[in-house]
């Protein structure tokens, strides 16, 4: 099929069995206003994995994503029910500041974000934003961070340009360096790749492939086959329900639910 | 292939586009007209015609520089008859500086090289036939083409010892005037508690002796071209002296090249621009009104931004929205087309006599009590002139700042706090840089409309002659409670208030002009400022 097929190949289920579960998301139900977007969703998401919601437009996997990091707060009229945990901890114990849950679960957008600043004030934002001025340990960090999302050696010598001169992919590639500067636990992705080349896309499916070592991930995707490349778990929602989880393996080669089927067929959606 | 009968394959509305760009033109018409009339009749005040010898049919003679020609208003359409004016000078032998005349009475109009226009102190300008002139040592020199160069050291002489007198009036009889102010309030106030006065009374001579040397001296300058005249005769014949001391500049207009006549071109935009007024503002310069009005609409920029820009914050960012925000958005809007006399009257009351009156009360009691009861804070001045002003246009600058802020992308927002941005840090480090141009435009449009305001400047602290500048050398150099003279209301004075309507009638236009190119001015240096940070933010949205 093409370069990357080879990782389709999915781990072993025993192997996530022997992992923790890192989020655990419980009868969570959703409301914008009047309009229900979620419905009694459960899921767990184990430590370094990656997970890929897919499902068609306006099914709620988005919804959800935004639910992870509490960015759903932003809009005005919602309301929810059941509960989202993150390492044992529910993310509405009213304990929990919200910018400290956004501190540990970094967040990449569909449509790639970078501030009007420099490359390197981009990167270091986090962690400047968290009192960081040391020179020396921002210095590192928009290293690593930049090696990490595959753009050092493209922007190494122009650190102090302005972000909004790269090109679309380097964008979202900054975007997620600046994501994983201050080294949240989860990544979420909200359809990384969707205004991306496929070269670009290529890049950072294979990001994603490194990330995993120290992040858990998750994806929202509306390609198939960038499902299939890069998750080790896929949750297949239809109009704000889960209708399957399982590994990724599972959903695409052998779906117990004839609506999954006829998405990943291509039959609708 | 047929078409169908709906089609008639004519596109539709095209003419509009002609209908549309006569609003355009019509405008743009407008706008021409207005400046063109305004930078013709602005720069003829400074340009120095030719000035005839008019003799008409009853045996008059004139000299002088024609003002302006028109139809007669009481003769027929078909058969105009002109008539003119011509400004003669020489106010206080012939009553009126302008005359009409009728254009069929003139009889013969010529112009002889040897008149002379000269500009002066007081009086207006006049127009003559020189004789002679007596300098500073005495000497009677008969004026000739040859000794005209002499005349007009004289009369750089004159002016050079004027502003010797004014550098000893205005600034050391000023500030000795101002310190023997604070010693009889001191002197007062001691008298009042009972205290000695011996040491108050000491200064008080002190100063007193400092004031008549002072004032020896600068009789002494006076003294010093006592002598110096001009001997002349006008246009009737009649004889005519004119202390050298009150001749501001001389020239003959009828024979001079024309690099001459630029040269006095420049002189006197010069002197426009960079001194100070005389005769009730209608001639010299107008450098008070510049400054003042420079000064007051910096500080109401640096009243409004701030002011404006945390209550955009709020409204924006902070406030939930709902019925009381939707309201209190119309009240802004609203605020913005409140007649800007309204809020004069609201500087007056409040700002003035509340504000003003509890600072006296609270800080200068003692100025009050042993001052005549001279208010220093209670009444108009700078401060509350920009305080009126920035409140003005403070509705202005909430609108820019609003829009601008709505306009940063919803993702940058998104990404400072995913990224664990507070609010506030996500405003202050995101938001506010991104939408600084926006924020700029909408102190640029304050600041336009805050130079070219006037009526709620009358009331709360602009004056036609401000003795001193609002910020000058003596501590603590800005003085946000002195009265200052403003472009603006320079204009109504002139144009409605001035004794000689006719010789205020070019200064109207000239200063116009000028409050245009200042705020011209003022907005090229904000635009310029606002590209800058545009630049940088270039491709911010795509």
């Amino acid at each position: 099929m093409n370069p990357s097929a080879s990782r389709i190949k999915v781990q072993p289920a025993t192997e996530s069995e022997g992992r923790k579960d890192y989020i655990r998301i419980q009868d969570f139900g959703f409301w914008y206003g009047a309009k229900k977007a979620l419905d009694a969703i459960s899921l767990d998401v184990p430590e370094q994995r990656v997970v890929a919601f897919i499902g068609p437009s306006g099914c709620g996997k988005s919804t959800l994503l935004r639910n992870l990091n509490r960015m759903n707060d932003l809009v005005d009229g919602i309301r929810h029910e059941g509960d989202i945990q993150i390492a044992g901890r529910s993310i509405y114990d009213p304990g929990i500041e919200v910018i400290s849950l956004r501190r540990r679960v970094g967040m990449v957008f569909q449509k790639s974000n970078p501030f009007p600043k420099s490359i390197y004030d981009n990167v270091v934002y986090a962690l400047r934003i968290m009192g960081v001025t040391d020179r020396a340990i921002l210095d590192e960090a928009c290293e690593t961070s930049l090696r990490k999302a595959a753009l050092w050696d493209e922007v190494k010598d122009r650190l102090n340009d302005s972000a909004l001169g790269l090109s679309g992919g380097q964008m979202q590639r900054l975007c997620i360096a600046r994501a994983i500067a201050n080294r949240p636990e989860i990544l979420l992705m909200d359809e990384p790749c969707s205004a991306l080349d496929p070269i670009a896309t290529g890049k950072i499916e294979e990001l994603i492939h490194e990330l995993k070592a120290q992040f858990t991930i998750v994806i929202v995707t509306h390609s198939m086959q960038q499902a299939a490349r890069v998750s080790d778990r896929t949750a297949f929602f239809y109009l704000g329900k889960l209708i399957e989880y399982d590994t990724t393996e599972k959903i695409f080669m052998n779906p117990t639910q004839a609506q999954t089927e006829a998405y990943i067929s291509g039959r609708f959606g | 292939m047929t078409q169908p009968a709906y089609d008639n394959s004519a596109p539709k509305g095209e003419p509009w586009v002609w209908f549309t760009s006569l609003g355009l033109i019509i405008g743009l018409t407008m706008v021409a007209g207005l400046l063109g009339l305004v930078l013709i009749n602005g720069f003829s005040v400074f340009w120095a015609p030719a000035v005839p010898t008019v003799k008409l049919s009853d045996g008059t003679v004139m000299m002088g520089q024609l003002a302006q020609r028109r139809v007669r208003p009481d003769s027929p359409a078909s058969q105009p008859k002109y008539e003119r004016q011509y400004q003669v000078g020489l106010r206080e032998l012939n009553g009126a500086s302008y005359v009409w005349v009728e254009e069929a009475k003139i009889v013969q109009e010529d112009f002889a090289t040897q008149t002379m226009g000269l500009e002066r102190m007081e009086n207006g300008p006049a127009f003559v036939t020189p004789l002679a002139f007596v300098d500073a040592a005495g000497r009677r020199v008969p004026l000739t083409k040859s000794t005209f160069e002499a005349l007009l050291n004289e009369v750089e002489r004159a002016s050079e010892i004027r502003s010797e007198l004014n550098a000893i009036q205005r600034s050391k009889i000023g500030a000795v005037n101002a310190k023997m102010e604070l010693a009889r309030i001191d002197l007062r106030r001691a008298e009042d508690r009972g205290e000695s006065v011996l040491e108050i009374k000491a200064k008080l001579a002190a100063l007193d002796m400092e004031f008549n040397q002072l004032r020896a001296q600068s009789e002494k300058v006076v003294a010093k071209n006592a002598l110096a005249k001009l001997e002349a005769r006008d246009a009737r014949g009649r004889e005519v002296v004119l202390p050298m001391s009150t001749i501001v500049r001389a020239w003959l207009p009828n024979d001079m090249s024309a690099w001459d006549r630029v040269c006095l071109f420049f002189s006197r935009l010069r002197e426009f621009l960079f001194d100070e007024p005389r005769e009730a503002n209608t001639e010299g310069g107008l450098m008070p009104a510049i400054f003042g009005t420079l000064v007051m609409t910096v500080f109401m920029s640096l009243l409004v931004t701030p002011f404006g820009v945390i209550a955009a914050i709020y409204l924006r960012e902070y406030a939930k929205d709902g019925v009381i925000l939707r309201m209190v958005r119309i009240c802004v809007n609203n605020l913005a087309g409140v007649p800007s006399i309204v809020f004069g009257v609201f500087g007056l009351g409040f700002f003035v006599y509340v504000l003003g009156g509890s600072i006296d009360q609270l800080f200068f009691s003692d100025q009050l009590k042993y001052n005549n009861n001279t208010p220093v804070f209670g009444t108009g001045g700078l401060l509350w002139c920009s305080l009126t002003l920035a409140l003005m246009t403070l509705p202005v600058v909430i609108v820019a700042t609003e829009e601008a802020l709505s306009a940063v992308p919803r993702g940058m927002r998104e990404a400072s706090l995913a990224a664990g941005a507070s609010k506030w840090q996500t405003i202050r480090d995101i938001l506010l840089p991104a939408s600084a141009p926006g924020i700029l435009t909408g102190v640029i449009l304050a600041m336009a409309r805050g130079a070219g305001e006037v009526a709620p400047l009358m009331l709360v602290g602009v004056v036609k002659l401000a003795p001193t500048l609002p910020v000058d050398m003596v501590e603590p150099f800005l003085h946000f409670d002195r009265k200052f003279m403003h472009l603006g209301f320079h204009i109504y004075d002139l144009g409605f208030q001035s004794p000689d309507s006719d010789a205020a009638r070019p200064m109207v236009f000239a200063t116009t002009l000028l409050l245009i190119v200042l705020v011209v001015c003022l907005n090229l240096g904000a635009i310029t400022i606002r590209n800058r940070l545009r630049a940088r933010y270039k491709g911010a949205s795509f």
